[in-house]
């Protein structure tokens, strides 16, 4: 017998959301001071001065995450997690803006 | 079992020194990490190689790997020998989980789930507590979902906790909103549906990210809907009155006089929705039609007799 699931909604981690350093080190369980060490590194980029006033957007989670990741699996450093960060949204654009040539040049 | 031919995955030879090993493992983990790779079996690649690694790094585990498959290939039958114990130790962090490694390791090394990765704060201190790992569930969806939002009923493995405190493989299904909205590679987080947490520690988190399936007429960037239009010579040079698609439906689109193949036109905030929405671009393609006729031909043979053009003179 099949039942309906209730639907479930979650949080759009983007551009629209913010969070405080306590709730961006809680969401990738790690201690606020590796965050802050991120964001010496340019890893995330905060807006507000002060660690207490930091508002991190969604998206910082993500790469907050990948970050960790990197530097657990491949050894990087954290300036080194930085740089391949930029790196791959670098490369992404150049992926889309690749596939949009390709798109408008493709043969009637 | 499959056998596994953990050199083959390295690509080393089996004599090859622990330095080739790291080398070789450095490279491929590179290669095939998952954040950075965007091959399609990236994750099972950067698991086997993580896997073969786990095992030819340390001499221990090599001598009784080589022990053990002497003689087998890569996707032999393997059976260990009788009376074979696995002592072994072994743990994970990030991608590299060890609850992940295959049948064949641990019918060598043994099994045994250990919490990794999210081990925060609290997975020190009197006693073990540990927050619970996250999920990350990919999804595909359509443009059109993206437009209107959608929900999605995934499955994905799930490890639970028994009574007897025992770690069960079970699969999770649930039913995910999807906000209309979304973008490509955006992420979706749903608190305490990841796995669950040990000695009291918090579940983890489950994140779906969302991925858009290719569309046959719409290409898309961020927000923003990029079209290609077909149009006639003379829509392009007399200008006209078109109707085009967007995702929210059609809509009347005015092609000035004297366009050129290429040109792109805006039409404004009907791309995805969003604060602020995403637009739509249209980018004209001039299709010239093949004269069938003598008088279609002889059409064309007027217009370069009356119409003096010479499109290559700056060439």
């Amino acid at each position: 017998m099949s039942r309906a699931l209730t639907v479930v909604s979650g949080l759009v981690m983007d551009e629209r959301v913010s969070f405080s350093l306590g709730e961006v080190s809680r969401a990738c369980g790690v201690s606020a001071e590796l965050v802050m060490e991120m964001v010496e590194e340019g890893v995330v980029e905060p807006l507000g001065r002060e660690p207490a006033e930091w508002r991190f957007r969604g998206d910082a989670v993500t790469r907050v995450q990948t970050a960790l990741r990197l530097s657990e699996d491949l050894r990087v450093n954290l300036a080194g997690a930085a740089l391949a960060l930029d790196l791959m949204d670098e490369l992404m654009e150049l992926r889309q803006s690749r596939t949009r040539v390709a798109y408008y040049e493709r043969e009637a | 079992m499959e056998f596994k031919d953990y050199y083959a995955i390295l690509g080393v030879d089996r004599d090859a020194s622990q330095e080739d090993i790291k080398r070789a493992y450095r490279k491929l983990a590179r290669k095939y990490h998952p954040d950075v790779s965007k091959e399609a079996d990236a994750e099972q690649r950067f698991k086997e190689v993580g896997e073969a690694y786990e095992v030819l790094k340390d001499p221990e585990k090599r001598k009784a790997y080589d022990q053990l498959g002497r003689g087998y290939h890569q996707g032999e039958d393997f059976r260990p020998p009788p009376g074979w114990e696995p002592g072994f130790d072994f743990a994970g962090g990030g991608f590299t989980d060890a609850g992940d490694f295959s049948d064949f390791f641990e019918s060598i090394f043994g099994g045994g789930f250990r919490p990794g990765g999210r081990g925060g704060a609290g997975a020190r201190g009197g006693g073990f507590r540990a927050a619970g790992q996250d999920v990350v569930a990919r999804v595909e969806i359509t443009l059109e979902d993206a437009f209107n939002g959608t929900h999605r009923q995934i499955t994905f493995p799930h490890r639970e906790v028994t009574a007897d405190g025992r770690i069960k493989e079970t699969s999770q299904t649930l039913n995910v909103k999807i906000p209309k909205g979304i973008t490509e590679g955006q992420r979706v987080r749903l608190s305490g549906q990841g796995e669950p947490g040990f000695g009291g520690g918090p579940q983890g988190d489950l994140y779906l990210e969302v991925h858009f399936r290719p569309h046959r007429r719409f290409h898309v960037e961020g927000r923003d809907i990029f079209l290609d239009l077909p149009v006639t010579p003379w829509e392009a040079a007399l200008g006209a009155q078109v109707s085009v698609p967007t995702l929210g439906g059609q809509v009347g689109l005015k092609i000035p006089p004297g366009s050129q193949s290429g040109r792109k036109l805006r039409l404004k905030q009907r791309g995805l929705p969003g604060d602020p929405p995403g637009d739509q671009y249209v980018a004209l393609r001039i299709v010239v039609p093949r004269p069938e006729t003598d008088e279609q031909r002889a059409l064309y043979e007027r217009m370069a007799r009356e119409m003096p053009f010479d499109p290559r003179k700056d060439l």
